[in-house]
């Protein structure tokens, strides 16, 4: 697998992106945001930080950038696209993803490993997490409420776009567990055609037993088996 | 010319830092405050003299880019 990591100015989990693919044997390379092309990406990772000082919006100035004109020809042609913290409000500021992520309830920046409950593995980005207990992966955000109008949330149950939900360490979606006050619990979530995710917690974070966690792993194996998959699927 | 665009949250999007300030003001004594709500004001500096063609840019810069529509409401006002 190849993948394209974005990097914005005030980026800031870039290299971790790249180090999280890379120590799983697949290549990974920056892709600068003033950049036209991914050139041979075979996905992308929207990676954590503060784009552009977060001015404005978060998300709202990067949304703008010449390589989120490649992203969303990429998006639009089935490519892979996974946005981290930062690049998950990239993806919903750019309208890839639906929703919008608002300041946390209690107006704390929270860093903190968190537990997440997946709602549905049959996704690109899902495919290989266990079904057995929580994934415990870092967030760190001010801003990862999740917002939408009903409809939206309606819709999104509906087409089993809600990919994460935060839980406790049992797996019970409970309010208690919520750490920015997320609409349904909610801390990733998909596009109608499953090839655009989009969570706040830190896969990248959680890619190593020296990081205390290496559940991130799952989601990017998850990537790269659904990438060979449809190689297999190309060659046959 | 100068335009001015305010920017506040939705009603029906959480607005604890509007909530913050409430509770802030009912500490310090102001009472009878029913609700605060925190946005933001733009104050945008035109070359233009043109009222309309100006107001007709800033609208559709201000839905898809100064404001989120998913979350926020603006008001855009066009001063001399």
């Amino acid at each position: 697998m190849n993948v394209a990591v974005l990097q914005f100015p005030a980026s800031n989990c870039d290299q971790d992106a790249v180090h999280a693919i890379r120590r799983l044997g697949h290549s990974a390379r920056f892709v600068w945001h003033k950049e036209h092309s991914l050139g041979d990406a075979d996905a992308v990772i929207i990676p954590g930080g503060f784009s552009y000082g977060d001015y404005l919006r978060c998300g709202a100035i990067a949304r703008f950038s010449p390589v989120m004109q490649a992203v969303r020809q990429f998006a639009d042609n089935g490519g892979l696209v996974l946005g981290v913290c930062n690049g998950f409000q990239v993806l919903t500021e750019a309208g890839l993803l639906p929703g919008a992520l608002v300041r946390n309830r209690d107006l704390q920046f929270h860093c903190e490993h968190v537990f997440l409950k997946t709602l549905n593995r049959d996704t690109p980005f899902t495919r290989r997490i266990p079904s057995d207990r929580p994934l415990r992966i870092p967030i760190a955000h001010g801003e990862g409420c999740y917002f939408a109008d009903p409809e939206t949330l309606e819709r999104l149950q509906k087409n089993n776009q809600v990919l994460w939900q935060y839980c406790d360490a049992s797996g019970n979606v409970t309010d208690a567990a919520n750490p920015n006050g997320s609409l349904l619990n909610i801390a990733g979530i998909c596009n109608e055609t499953r090839n655009v995710a989009g969570l706040m917690p830190h896969p990248e974070r959680a890619c190593e037993a020296a990081l205390g966690s290496s559940d991130g792993n799952f989601i990017f194996e998850s990537m790269i088996e659904a990438l060979q998959n449809k190689a297999v699927a190309r060659a046959a | 010319m100068k335009a001015r665009i305010i920017v506040t949250p939705k009603k029906a999007v959480v607005d604890p830092q509007g909530k913050t300030v409430q509770n802030a003001l009912e500490h310090m004594g102001y009472q009878g405050v029913k609700a605060v709500h925190v946005g933001k004001y733009l104050e945008i500096e035109l070359e233009s003299t043109d009222r309309e063609t100006a107001r007709r840019q800033l609208e559709e810069a201000a839905h898809k880019f100064l404001s989120n529509p998913v979350i926020e409401d603006y008001k855009l006002e066009i001063v001399d």
